[in-house]
């Protein structure tokens, strides 16, 4: 075999992911002066962020003035049951508002309230309004306002290129190897700091709100690096998918359609949300359905209803309904905003005003027209609270000068993500990406790059395309999807996972001979077989940390464990590669939080 | 770039099922040819599934864009019988499926591979137009006040998911290939967007009639017909920016007013 080719760039900041986070590290970074460069592997504006719907939490007060950032803190660890990384915590609380801001800065245009502020609405497990937002697509407002104010700041973009490894210099990294899609042509980019932004896992589950580009790029880049992840039992089912028809199982529902006083009813007509409230959220819940919907229309008195309880336990609920024989004909159970006209006269105007692409959503793809009859919803994998362990404040993994935020970093979210994390998720940790990346660069420039092993990677992503008569790379992947989804997925138990385990572990002999026809411009099958080994390694470490967590807790929950369980109230799941090239699992005690962060838990209850 | 969902051998709960034919263009920037394709269909399905069954069953190479499937991202534009329509938010039961249904990649656009087409000419068009500013905060506190009346219009326009098809059937692109000179309709719909924003002080009318040569388009509303995002690019967005254009540059009271003006528009903002 020849050697292949290697177009060479250089950058100080490589940035991997044009989402949210990516772009917002990219500006960030492009700010100071030194040069940046963004791998995507979509065309810009079209990363995961687009599909955004309900807004983004920040607590600038603008619809209930008792709202400020310590009560936006005490949301997120109790949404993330204070496992989360209470630094992140802290600055995201801190920061969000501002972020927001500047994105109105920028162009962005929110709705608003009468007087003319940011408008917030309500969401599940945020005590007051808190998201800002624009109708239901919020993350296409956010990321277009990125894009668009990006392009002018003097940054390179490389669309539709995907990264197949992180080079490293010693103990630090040293630049990415990577393709780009149209011609198959291999490119090295040198770089002494590299951030991850690269999002999520969704790809490893059959039913999933997330597009193709999910397959844990990031987290299996990092991981083969040398990097920790963390939390990754911890995995986001989102209460409400699409489950009817069949083409469209698993595409997002937004929690804003609750969040708008949208109610869950099962095949009996009743309420079950009412049946099973949680301890830690008795006193912030509504006791009967008008307390409730006096919450979505704003009497600051009353407390929410319990659709908007966090998402790890509506799915569960959902789950037990069908279960038990309860769901509606296709699997799944009724989300209703119709009903909301009882309670108003001009409701249908109203759904279709300030849930637009929800409406047409349904009435194209599944013909039932939202402002008149209920939806059929069923829960779809949409988030990984897991991801790459970082420093809470500098977002540098446990590799030198390696970066990751947004989804594919880890902390913020504890066990379960609070609706509307996200967003300002993906600017807040962004932001601080870009600004020490840039830190890191200045300080350690011109990392040496080892060309035997560019080489080797290049050699080993062909090797797909040399063999012939091995497996279908797509088959591959619909094994591990149907497998993770039935066994790891949102009711797990001992013996599925180690099932899984062997399962993956036989899958990796199958992608390692995966082999597929045509050429190396454009071909989607080539793809599909490099990808898989990232998602071979992210669905080992949901396995693996999963069967450690004996206990049920937050988005992860065990049939054979259904009871949270104080052994494992204070550690973080971690998994790096061992020595043997195993994977190695290790609890690790979360540090007390300094009391000023601990009086506000307190003082919230 | 997979199959996901609507695989053909899971026959469970797919409703009722049949044969159908999707004559698909494969080629890539010199030549090309439809070939024919049998998958099995079932109730719901859209173009974008039958797409992936294809690959997965026949043709793992056959190139195609897609991210979010569900009408938000913009990124699997094609020809369906003919007719520039998302893939993914094409239903099959629109179409007459007795007859191959065609796909092919949009034309107005230089082909990559089968249904993937070159569309960096509209990022670099985008780059050059001039971007948001902002007049000074409203607040003390560095915020601004802006009023819900005031921003739907721009909010329409907001909603475009670039996905160009608007671009692929303006004829001023298509027919007379005027992109060196025309900016086309998505761009008119982002220059409308951010002159009728109420923060925005740039002065941009001089490059909408000038390097964007609004002046092509003759309002045949082909872009607004095709639009997924039911933008009125055509009323909305193209004919108030002709209005802006005329009373800037044509219209006789302007013109004098013009004359006795001392500095140019974008400085008198500030």
């Amino acid at each position: 075999m020849g050697t292949p080719q290697c177009i060479t760039h250089e950058h100080q900041v490589l940035i991997i992911g044009a989402g949210g986070a990516g772009l917002r590290a990219a500006i960030e970074a492009a700010s100071t002066g030194v040069n940046v460069g963004v791998v995507c592997k979509s065309l810009l504006g079209k990363a995961h962020t687009v599909m955004a719907e309900g807004g983004m939490a920040a607590s600038m007060g603008n619809v209930d003035d008792r709202d400020n950032w310590r009560v936006h803190f005490a949301d997120t660890m109790r949404g993330g049951q204070y496992l989360n990384n209470w630094r992140m915590a802290e600055i995201h609380a801190r920061q969000a508002g501002d972020r927001v801001r500047e994105l109105e800065a920028w162009g962005a245009i929110f709705d608003r309230t009468r007087d003319g502020k940011i408008l917030q609405r309500n969401f599940g497990g945020h005590k007051y309004p808190r998201l800002a937002h624009v109708g239901d697509r919020t993350g296409l407002e956010m990321i277009r306002t990125l894009q668009d104010h990006g392009i002018h700041q003097g940054i390179e973009f490389y669309m539709e290129f995907t990264v197949l490894e992180i080079l490293m210099d010693g103990d630090r990294v040293a630049g990415a190897v990577g393709y780009d899609r149209e011609k198959g042509r291999f490119h090295l980019w040198k770089a002494p700091a590299i951030v991850l932004a690269t999002g999520g896992i969704g790809r490893a589950f059959k039913i999933t709100s997330n597009s193709w580009e999910y397959t844990g790029d990031g987290h299996a880049l990092a991981y083969r690096a040398g990097a920790e992840l963390k939390d990754m039992e911890f995995v986001q089912f989102h209460p409400t998918g699409m489950v009817w028809p069949p083409s469209v199982r698993g595409i997002l529902v937004t929690e804003g359609v609750r969040g708008e006083g949208g109610v869950l009813r099962n095949s009996q007509g009743r309420r079950f949300m009412f049946d099973d409230i949680p301890d830690l959220y008795k006193n912030q819940t509504a006791s009967d359905p008008e307390e409730g919907w006096r919450y979505v229309i704003g009497d600051k008195d009353a407390q929410r209803p319990p659709e908007l309880l966090t998402r790890d336990h509506v799915a569960r609920c959902i789950v037990r309904e069908i279960r038990e024989g309860r769901g509606s004909p296709h699997g799944g159970v009724y989300l209703d905003i119709a009903w909301i006209k009882e309670k108003m006269r001009n409701s249908e105007a109203h759904i279709r005003k300030k849930l637009p692409s929800m409406y047409h959503q349904f009435k194209q793809l599944a013909g039932v027209d939202i402002t008149k009859d209920a939806m059929e919803v069923g829960p779809t994998t949409h988030y990984a609270m897991g991801g790459v362990n970082v420093d809470g404040q500098t977002q540098m993994s446990t590799v030198k000068g390696l970066f990751a935020c947004g989804e594919v970093a880890a902390g913020l979210h504890g066990a379960n993500r609070l609706g509307g994390n996200s967003l300002s998720d993906l600017v807040v940790f962004g932001k601080l990406a870009g600004e020490h990346a840039v830190e890191w660069a200045r300080a350690h420039p011109n990392p040496t790059i080892d060309n035997s092993q560019v080489q080797s990677i290049c050699r080993a992503a062909l090797e797909p395309l040399e063999r012939s008569g091995g497996e279908s790379p797509y088959e591959v992947q619909a094994t591990l999807q149907d497998m993770m989804q039935d066994k790891v997925g949102i009711v797990r138990k001992e013996s599925e996972m180690a099932e899984a385990i062997d399962g993956i572990a036989s899958l990796r002999k199958k992608a390692a001979c995966a082999s597929v026809p045509g050429n190396i411009e454009y071909n989607p099958g080539w793809h599909t077989a490099v990808d898989l080994h990232n998602l071979l390694v992210v669905s080992e470490a949901v396995a693996r940390c999963a069967l450690d967590r004996k206990e049920s807790r937050g988005a992860h929950f065990r049939d054979d464990y259904p009871a949270k369980d104080e052994a494992h109230a204070s550690h973080n799941t971690i998994v790096y590669r061992g020595a043997d090239g195993a994977m190695v699992v290790e609890r690790r005690e979360i540090t007390a939080m300094p009391t000023e962060l601990s009086d506000i838990i307190k003082e919230m209850g | 770039m997979s199959p996901q969902r609507g695989r053909a051998e899971r026959t469970q709960d797919m409703g009722e099922q049949r044969q159908a034919t999707f004559s698909v263009w494969r080629g890539d920037h010199q030549t090309g040819k439809f070939v024919d394709y049998k998958t099995t269909v079932s109730e719901g399905m859209v173009v974008l599934d039958a797409i992936h069954q294809i690959q997965a069953e026949s043709a793992s190479d056959l190139a195609c864009r897609w991210n979010c499937k569900a009408g938000k991202c913009g990124s699997c534009s094609a020809e369906i019988n003919g007719k520039p329509r998302l893939m993914c938010m094409t239903r099959l039961d629109v179409l007459d499926m007795t007859q191959p249904v065609t796909v092919e990649p949009m034309r107005s656009f230089p082909s990559i591979r089968d249904l993937v087409t070159d569309v960096s000419w509209n990022f670099k068009v985008k780059k050059r137009i001039k971007p948001f500013k902002p007049r000074k905060p409203d607040a003390e506190d560095g915020t601004w006040r802006m009023y819900q009346a005031d921003v739907e219009r721009v909010q329409e326009f907001r909603k475009c998911i670039e996905c160009f098809l608007c671009q692929d059937v303006c004829h001023v692109l298509r027919e007379h290939h005027k992109h060196d000179e025309f900016a086309g309709p998505r761009h008119f719909v982002y220059q409308a967007a951010l002159e009728m924003h109420p923060l925005d002080v740039e002065e941009r009318l001089g490059q909408v009639k000038g390097e964007n040569a609004i002046g092509y388009c003759n309002i045949t509303k082909c872009c607004t017909k095709v639009c997924p995002e039911h933008i009125a690019i055509t009323d909305n967005a193209i004919i108030p920016l002709k209005e802006r254009v005329n009373d800037e540059f044509y219209d006789p009271i302007t013109k004098l007013f013009r004359m006795f003006r001392a500095r140019p528009k974008a400085d008198r903002k500030d």
